[in-house]
C-alpha cells in the first residue's frame, strides 16, 4: 500500500470532520413539536383534531363552571337565564343551599359537630399514617385499624353503653349455648349436641352468673370494665410468663395504660351516663354514610381478605374448599345482587329477634364483597413469595402463624400495595350502589336534591353532577395517586 | 432445655395435641361443624321466619301471573304472562345490553388505549385524560348522569335532535365533495412513499372491487329507505332514540339464505388461503375479495327479488314518531355508560399488552424491512393479544355484572324486573335471590372455563 501521507497528495486530512449537528428538525423544542405534533400527514390530522376537540370541550366547561357560573344567589331565580338577562353555568347557590344535605343527610343539626369531630379524628390519624416519614406507624395503626372504629361508632351513634368485653362474650356464650341446644331435636347428633350444650352450660355457669350479678355499685358498665382490665392484666401476665421481668412489666403496664385509655374515652363520650342523644341511622346520610360504607369496607375487607387467601392457600383440605367456595361465589355475583340478598335475605336468616340496622346490613354485603376480591389481591402476593422464604421460616423452627406473621405477610402485602389501593378505590366507588337498598349516600342525596321544585332550573342537574364529580374524583384520583407514589418509593428501595 | 437428650434415641414424639395431623384434623373438622352449624341455623331460622310471615315457599310461584307491565321486552310478553317469564324478559335484557356493550367497549377500549400509544403526544394525552376521569368516578354516577343529565334534558320529539343531521340526501354538492374528499385521502393513503407499487393488473382488480362495492351501495340504500333527501335517520328526544326498523317481506328468506352462503364461502376462501399460506408461505387471500365474497351473493339477491328487505323510517306524527324502533332512553343511557366505563379498562389493559411485548421485536421487524402497519398487525398485535384476552375477559365479566345498576334508573334488566318488581310482589327473596345469584355465578363460571381454555391454548411452549 502506498503512504497516502507522503509529499506529493496536495491535501490529506489528519483529524476527523466534527460530526454535524442535528437536523434543527428533530431537537429542541422545535424538533420536539415537529416529531411529537407534525411529524407526517397523519400526524398533523390528528393534532388538529385533537385541537378541536379541546376547543369544543374545554372553553364550554370551564365557561359553565367558572366563566358564566352563578356564585352568588338564594333561590332559583337567581340561576334563571331569563331572570337574570345573560347566559347562565353552573348554579353553585344550589350547592351551598342543599350542602348540609349533601354531607350529613338528615343527621339532626345540633349534632353536627359530632360527624365533623369523626372526620376531623378520621383524617389526624389517616393523615400521619400516609406519610412514610412520620415516625410511630405501629402505634398509629393500631389507633386507626383499632380504636378509631369504635371511638367513631359511639361518636356517630351516640346512647349508652350497657356492657363492655366480659358482658359481650357472656352474651355470645349464651346465644351459642342456645343455639347448640336447639339442635337437640335433630336425629343421631342431637342427644350429643344436648348434652354438649348442657356440659358447657355447666362450664361457663360461673362466668356468666358473675356477669348477671355486675349490676351494684358503680353499675354494670364500670364492673364490666374493672372486671376486663383485670381479666387483661391476667392474661398478659400468663402470656408473658417466658419473658424477662422488666419486659413483663412493660407489657402489664401497656396493658393498664390501654384499659385507662379505654376508660377516658368513655367518659370523654359519656357513654356510661349517654350524655350524646342517639342518632338512627335512618337519619344519616350524603357524604358521611359514603364515607363510614367506605372506612367500614377498607377496615373489615383487609384482615378479612388476608384470612380468605391464607385459607385459599393453606394445605388443609377443608379450609381450601370453603374458601374458595366462599371467594369464587361473591366474585361471581354483581354487589347489587349481595346487597339485595343483605336486605331481603339476611333477616330471614338470623332468629326472628333479631333486628338489624339497614345500614348494617348493607356493611356487611359490602364488607363481604370486598373482602373476596381483596383475597385475591393478597393471594397475588403471597404466589410471589418465593418458596425459600417459606422454608427459611420453617427452618428457623417458626409455627404456622408465625411465619406467616413475621416472614411472608409482610413482604407479601407490601408487594400488592398498588392492588390494595385499587380494591379500595373499586370499593369506595361501589359505595354508591346503596342508593339502590333506600340509604341515601352522597349520590342519593344528591338525587334528592334534584327533586326540590325550589331550585329546578335547567342548570340544576348539571351543577349537582358536576360538584358530585368533583368530590368522587379528588378522593379516587387523590387514592390512586398515593398508590403510584408508595409504588415508585417501594420501588426505589429494592433496587 | 429438654431437647438435647441422649441422641441414640428415637426422635421424641410431640404430645397428641401437637401432633400436626392431629391439629389439622381438629381445625378442619371444628371449622366444618362451625359452617355447618351455621347453615342449620339459617335454615331453621329461615323457616320460622317465612311460616311467621306467612310466606310461600318454593318455585311454585313462577307459575302465576305476573301482573306488571315491561316496557323493553325482546320476546312477547303480557301481563298475563308469568313470573317465569318475567325471569327470561329480563334476562334477556340483561344479555342484550352486555353484548352490545361489550362490543362497543371493546371498540372505544382499543381506539382508547391505541391513543395513548400514540406518538402525537395530544391524542395520547387526550386518551390519558379520559382514562382518568372515567375511572375515577363511580359507574353509578355516570349513569344516572347519562340518564338524568344528558338524555332526560332533551328536547321533545317536535325538536329532536338529528343524526345526522346533515342526512344522506342525494344528490347533494355538500355529500359529493364529502365522497370526493373521502376517495382522495384513501388514494393518498395507499400512494404514501416508500411501498412497492401494486402490479396493474391487481390495481385494477382492486379499482374494479371498489367500484362495485360502490355501486352496489347507492343502488341499494335508496331503495331500502336509508336515504331520504334532507331528513334524519336517527332521531334523539326525551321519549328515547328513534332508529329505522328493518321489514322483512316475502323473499326476505331468499336475502338471509344469500347472505349466509356468502358468508360461508368467504369462510372457506379465507379458511383455505391461510392454509396454502401456512403450507407454502406464499399466496393467502386478500380482504376485499373476502368481503365481496361474503356480501355480494346478498346485495345480488337483494337486487333480483326486488327489495323485500326494506327499513320502515321514524316519521314525526303530531306530537311522536310513529314507525322505526324506539329505543327505551333507559337502554341508551346504561349502554353509554357502561361502554365508555369498561372502555377506560380496557385502554389500559390494551396499552399495558403492546407494552409488555419488548421492544426488541419491534425493532427486529424493522430490521426485516416491515413497516409499522405490518409490525403493528403481524408481529406487535398477536403477541400482546396472550397479554390482553384474560383480563379483557374479565372486563366483559364485569360489564355484564355492572350491567345489574341498571335497576338504578329503571331499565329492565334481570335485577330490576325479577329480584325488584317479582320480589316485592311474592315476597319470596329467597328462591328469587338465588335464581338471580345463580345466573350471574352461571355466566362466570362459563366464562373462567372459557379462559382456562384459552389460557392452555395461547401458552407459550417452551423447550
Amino acid at each position: 500500500m502506498s503512504d497516502i501521507t507522503a509529499p506529493g497528495h496536495a491535501f490529506v486530512r489528519t483529524e476527523l470532520v466534527a460530526p454535524a449537528p442535528p437536523p434543527a428538525t428533530s431537537t429542541g423544542v422545535v424538533g420536539w413539536i415537529w416529531m411529537r405534533l407534525f411529524g407526517g400527514w397523519l400526524n398533523t390530522l390528528l393534532t388538529v383534531a385533537s385541537l378541536y376537540l379541546i376547543w369544543r370541550i374545554v372553553p364550554p366547561v370551564l365557561d359553565f363552571l367558572i366563566f358564566d357560573a352563578v356564585w352568588t344567589g338564594s333561590s332559583r331565580d337567581d340561576c334563571l337565564a331569563e331572570q337574570i338577562g345573560r347566559e347562565v353555568g353552573a348554579c353553585w347557590p344550589f350547592i351551598r343551599a342543599k350542602f348540609t344535605q349533601l354531607v350529613y343527610g338528615f343527621y339532626p343539626w345540633e349534632e353536627h359537630w359530632r360527624v365533623d369531630l369523626t372526620f376531623a379524628l378520621g383524617a389526624a390519624l389517616l393523615v400521619p399514617l400516609l406519610i412514610p416519614r412520620v415516625p410511630y406507624k405501629g402505634l398509629n395503626a393500631i389507633l386507626f385499624f383499632g380504636v378509631y372504629p369504635f371511638v367513631a361508632f359511639f361518636l356517630l351513634v351516640g346512647g349508652k353503653m350497657s356492657m363492655f368485653a366480659l358482658g359481650l362474650t357472656a352474651a355470645t356464650v349464651e346465644l351459642v349455648l342456645d343455639g347448640i341446644a336447639g339442635m337437640g331435636a335433630l336425629p343421631v347428633v342431637g342427644p350429643l349436641l344436648t348434652t354438649i350444650a348442657y356440659l358447657l352450660a355447666i362450664v361457663t355457669w360461673p362466668f356468666r352468673a358473675l356477669l348477671g350479678a355486675l349490676d351494684w355499685g358503680p353499675g354494670p358498665l364500670w364492673n364490666d370494665v374493672i372486671l376486663t382490665g383485670i381479666t387483661a392484666c391476667a392474661v398478659v401476665w400468663y402470656v408473658t410468663r417466658r419473658s424477662g421481668a422488666a419486659e413483663r412489666r412493660r407489657a402489664l403496664l401497656i396493658t393498664l395504660a390501654a384499659m385507662l385509655a379505654i376508660v377516658l374515652v368513655i367518659k370523654a363520650l359519656g357513654a356510661d351516663t349517654g350524655r350524646l342523644p342517639y342518632v338512627e341511622t335512618r337519619a344519616w346520610g350524603g357524604l358521611l354514610v359514603t364515607l363510614v360504607v367506605a372506612v367500614t369496607g377498607i377496615v373489615a375487607s383487609l384482615p378479612l381478605g388476608i384470612m380468605l387467601a391464607l385459607g385459599r392457600r393453606s394445605r388443609l383440605p377443608v379450609v381450601r374448599f370453603l374458601s374458595v367456595v366462599f371467594i369464587e361465589f361473591w366474585r361471581g355475583v354483581p354487589l347489587i345482587t349481595v346487597l339485595f340478598f343483605a336486605t331481603y335475605m339476611l333477616p330471614l336468616f338470623l332468629p326472628n329477634n333479631w333486628s338489624i340496622d339497614s345500614l348494617l346490613r348493607a356493611l356487611v354485603g359490602v364488607a363481604l364483597f370486598s373482602a373476596a376480591y381483596m383475597a385475591e389481591v393478597v393471594r397475588g402476593g403471597l404466589q410471589a413469595i418465593p418458596r425459600g422464604q417459606y422454608e427459611g421460616a420453617m427452618a428457623l423452627g417458626l409455627g404456622y402463624w408465625r411465619m406467616m406473621g413475621l416472614i411472608v405477610l409482610p413482604q407479601a402485602l407490601k408487594l400488592v400495595i398498588p392492588g390494595i389501593v385499587n380494591t379500595f378505590i373499586g370499593l369506595f366507588k361501589d359505595t354508591t350502589l346503596v342508593l339502590i337498598v333506600s340509604i341515601f349516600d352522597f349520590l342519593g342525596q344528591l338525587r334528592a336534591a334534584f327533586a326540590d321544585p325550589n331550585w329546578s332550573t335547567p342548570v340544576t342537574l348539571f351543577t349537582g353532577f358536576a360538584f358530585a364529580g368533583l368530590v368522587y374524583f379528588a378522593f379516587c384520583f387523590g387514592m390512586s395517586r398515593y398508590s403510584l407514589f408508595i409504588e415508585r418509593r417501594l420501588n426505589v428501595q429494592r433496587r | 432445655m429438654a431437647i438435647n437428650e441422649d441422641a441414640g434415641s428415637a426422635p421424641a414424639r410431640a404430645a397428641f395435641h401437637n401432633d400436626p395431623k392431629v391439629r389439622a384434623a381438629f381445625y378442619q373438622i371444628a371449622l366444618f361443624v362451625l359452617v355447618a352449624w351455621a347453615g342449620y341455623e339459617f335454615v331453621t331460622n329461615a323457616r320460622e321466619n317465612l311460616s311467621a310471615q306467612n310466606i310461600a315457599t318454593g318455585f311454585g310461584f313462577l307459575n302465576n301471573t305476573a301482573g306488571f307491565s315491561v316496557n323493553q321486552t325482546l320476546i312477547p310478553y303480557n301481563e298475563a304472562d308469568t313470573y317465569a317469564r318475567v325471569f327470561w324478559v329480563g334476562l334477556l335484557n340483561t344479555l342484550l345490553v352486555a353484548a352490545l356493550g361489550i362490543v362497543c367497549a371493546t371498540i372505544i377500549g382499543f381506539t382508547v388505549g391505541i391513543a395513548r400509544l400514540s406518538s402525537n403526544w395530544l391524542v395520547a394525552r387526550l386518551a390519558g385524560a379520559y382514562v382518568e376521569l372515567i375511572r375515577n368516578l363511580p359507574l353509578l354516577f355516570q349513569i344516572l348522569f347519562w340518564y338524568l343529565a344528558v338524555l332526560g334534558t332533551l328536547p321533545n320529539p317536535r325538536g329532536s335532535v338529528t343524526i345526522p343531521s346533515f342526512a344522506f340526501g342525494w344528490p347533494d354538492p355538500l355529500q359529493l365533495a364529502l365522497f370526493v374528499a373521502v376517495l382522495g385521502i384513501a388514494f393518498f393513503l395507499a400512494k404514501s412513499p416508500p411501498r412497492v407499487p401494486l402490479p396493474a393488473a391487481a390495481s385494477l382488480q382492486r379499482g374494479a372491487a371498489a367500484l362495485l362495492v360502490l355501486w352496489a351501495i347507492l343502488r341499494v340504500l335508496p331503495e331500502v329507505g336509508l336515504m331520504r333527501a334532507g331528513d334524519g335517520v336517527v332521531f334523539l328526544n326525551n321519549r328515547g332514540v328513534f332508529v329505522p326498523a328493518p321489514v322483512f317481506e316475502p323473499g326476505s328468506g331468499f336475502v338471509g339464505l344469500a347472505l349466509l352462503v356468502g358468508l360461508a364461502a368467504a369462510l372457506a376462501v379465507a379458511w383455505r388461503g391461510r392454509q396454502q399460506r401456512q403450507a407454502t408461505g406464499k399466496g393467502g387471500v386478500a380482504l376485499p375479495l373476502v368481503i365481496a365474497i361474503a356480501f355480494g351473493p346478498a346485495l345480488l339477491a337483494l337486487i333480483v327479488t326486488g327489495f323485500p328487505v326494506r327499513f320502515d323510517m321514524p316519521q314525526l306524527r303530531g306530537f311522536n314518531f310513529a314507525g322505526g324502533i324506539r329505543v327505551i332512553p333507559e337502554f341508551v343511557a346504561l349502554l353509554i355508560a357502561l361502554s365508555t366505563y369498561t372502555a377506560a379498562f380496557i385502554a389500559e389493559i390494551v396499552r399495558a399488552g403492546v407494552l409488555a411485548v419488548s421492544h426488541g421485536q419491534t425493532e427486529a421487524a424493522y430490521s426485516l424491512g416491515l413497516r409499522p402497519g405490518p409490525t403493528l398487525r403481524l408481529i406487535v398485535v398477536p403477541q400482546a393479544m396472550r397479554v390482553i384476552i384474560p383480563p379483557l375477559t374479565s372486563q366483559y365479566l364485569n360489564l355484564t355484572k355492572n350491567s345489574s345498576l341498571a335497576v338504578g334508573i329503571g331499565y329492565p334488566d334481570l335485577v330490576a324486573v325479577f329480584a325488584g318488581t317479582t320480589l316485592n310482589q311474592t315476597g319470596q327473596a329467597i328462591e328469587i335471590i338465588a335464581m338471580t345469584m345463580a345466573v350471574y355465578l352461571l355466566i362466570s363460571l362459563v366464562t373462567s372455563l372459557f379462559m382456562n381454555w384459552y389460557n392452555a391454548r395461547v401458552r407459550l411452549v417452551e423447550r
